[in-house]
Parts: structure tokens; sequence; C-alpha cells
């Protein structure tokens, strides 16, 4: 019995180690848990790229199922998540707003010609406050909010097809669903 | 020996000015503010560059926080408001130290645990040996041992 234990011991403790260091090569650092899961969208009233002098807040989007996309012409992911964005907009399945976070505005209509503009509508933030009550610590970042208003989901980092899928599109579906 | 000091002591004296460059055009009325706001930004993460604070960062983002903690503190916030504020949007992980709480427990007593389990084995392992030296033998055990010795000095093992 003691045999077997002094055994089987050291073995449990090298696999256990194991397996906890081979799950750290596939955690991103970077992925970090949102506080602002399930709660509301802080309140927000932005200017629109265009048309010039008309704002957006966050009440004018309440009753419908959304993404949030914050995003930047001097941000690299974008620019690969864009292509993904704009087939997704050709769809029709999911709305999409955008924040154009600490951007220069003409860079970002130029972005928006030259590639395709898949948002319902632009909200600039020239000096990041809102990005900082988003909690946005990276471009891009992209938030599924739901009928009240409520941030469902947050996806640090690019917005691929198989997100959208697997993920994004059947979790919409869902919400919608919801009274 | 000398030089590796000196390395150190500049490296040290850099990376101090470093994270005063970042301060420095932050003036408050208190000292108690300036303390204050000294005081989150070192214990707060740059989400941007995990290993660096608030304070040292360069990234775009520490700058903006630093900013947005700036006005919180010179409007008259204490430092627990600033830190809900902050935790509020970016969770626990902005804190270099993890406030206690169950999620955390593994973090804050882990060590000690370790180090308990540690210590069990440890006494368990002294006391069988004192428990081995303690073991002595008998008169007869003694006197047969003896027999068995000279016997092989002898040359003629016994049976």
């Amino acid at each position: 019995m003691k045999r077997t234990l002094k055994f089987i011991l050291p073995l449990a403790i090298f696999l256990g180690i194991a397996i906890f260091l081979y799950r750290g090569l596939s955690i991103d650092p970077h992925a970090i848990p949102s506080p602002l899961i399930d709660k509301p969208l802080p309140a927000f009233e932005l200017p629109l790229l265009t048309p010039e002098g008309k704002t957006l807040s966050n009440k004018d989007l309440l009753g419908k199922v959304y993404l949030l996309n914050v995003w930047a012409t001097w941000c690299v992911s974008c620019r690969a998540e864009h292509r993904t964005l704009v087939q997704l907009a050709r769809s029709g399945l999911l709305e999409l707003y955008g924040i154009d976070w600490k951007d220069d505005d003409a860079a970002a209509q130029v972005w928006l010609n030259q590639l395709g503009n898949p948002y319902q509508a632009v909200m600039v933030d020239k000096k990041g406050r809102t990005a900082i009550d988003l909690g946005v610590y990276g471009a891009p970042e992209t938030f599924l909010i739901d009928k009240k208003g409520i941030i469902r989901k947050k996806y640090a980092g690019a917005i691929t097809p198989s997100l959208l899928e697997s993920e994004i599109l059947p979790l919409a579906k869902k919400l919608r669903a919801e009274s | 020996m000398s030089k590796t000091l000196l390395a150190a002591l500049l490296l040290g004296l850099s990376l101090s000015l470093h994270a005063a460059s970042t301060l420095e055009q932050f003036h408050f009325d208190k000292q108690q503010q300036t303390d204050d706001f000294r005081e989150l930004l070192g214990q707060m993460r740059c989400l941007v560059c995990q290993n660096e604070s608030l304070a040292a960062s360069n990234a775009d983002l520490a700058q903006d926080l630093r900013e947005e903690l700036y006005e919180q503190v010179a409007s008259g916030k204490n430092k627990q408001d600033v830190i809900d504020f902050m935790v509020a949007r970016y969770g626990d992980f902005v804190l270099y130290k993890p406030p206690l709480r169950p999620s955390t427990y593994l973090i804050w007593f882990g060590p000690i645990l370790l180090l308990l389990i540690g210590a069990v084995i440890l006494y368990r392992i002294l006391r069988k040996q004192t428990s081995m030296k303690a073991s002595t033998l008998t008169e007869a055990e003694k006197q047969r041992a003896e027999a068995l010795l000279k016997s092989t000095e002898s040359g003629t093992p016994a049976s």
C-alpha cells in the first residue's frame, strides 16, 4: 500500500504540474475577463463620423441586438477584421455599430471608402473617454449588446468568420428571441 | 563586483527617472493628492504592457488613464473611489495585488498551505530518523551481535 503510494504520488504531482503548464501554453494573457459582462452598457453620447454635427447615445440603441465594434485606422488587426465585418453587414444577420477610437476623422473616412462601411453608424471617441468606460485596452474589441442594452459578450481581438458562425450569430439569435 | 553594483544602481535610477518623467506633468494643490496619485498608479497594471505599472508605461492607454485618474484625484475623490472606478471597468486584473475573496483564496493561502504540507512531511521524516536512533539493542541481542562479529573476524562465518 505504502509502496504504491510512493510510486503514484510523484507521478500524480508531475501530471498535475504538466497539465497546468500545458494549459498555460494556450492561455492568451491579453484575454482579460471583463467585469462589464451582464452589466448595462455605460452611458455615452458621441458625435457621428457622418453626418457631422449629429450624435448617437446608448439610449438610441435600446431595443435591438447589435454588435458594438471599437476600431481605429492605426490598428492593424482591425484591417484584418474588417473584411469579416463587411461580410456580416452584407448578410444582414446582425447590426453593427462602430466606435472609432482615438483616431483621425479623415483617415477613418478614407478607410471606410476604400474597405467598405459595414456600420449602421460610426461614433467618434476622440479622447478615448468612452473607451475607458467600456474597459477597452486594445483595438479591436467587440461587444454583443442585447435589447435591454446589457453587454452579453465581449471579444478582445479580431472577429473571425468561424467565431461569428459558431458563437456570435447563434447567441444573437437567442438574444433576439428574448422579450 | 563594484561594476555590477554600479550597473544595478544606474538601472534602478533610470527606471525611477522613467516613472517620474511620465508623472511630472501632473501637479496637485495638496501633497497628499500627489502621494495618493503616485501610489495609485504604482499599484495598477497597464493593460497594454502588462508587466508595467500605469505609472511607468508609455502606452497611449496608460497616458489616457493617467489623465483620467489625475482629474479624479484632483477633483477630490479618495483612493478607494479611484480603485473602484478602475476595477469596475478593467476588473481585478488591473490591480497588482488581488483582493481577498473566495476565488483568490488559493493565491493568498496556497503558499502557506504548501509550507504547512512541507513542514508536516519534514516533521514525519525527522521523527522517523530519531525513532530509529532510539531503538537500542537488548543485552541478549548485543551478545549475539558480538559473537557474530567475532566469528567473522576469525574467518569462519557463523551458521
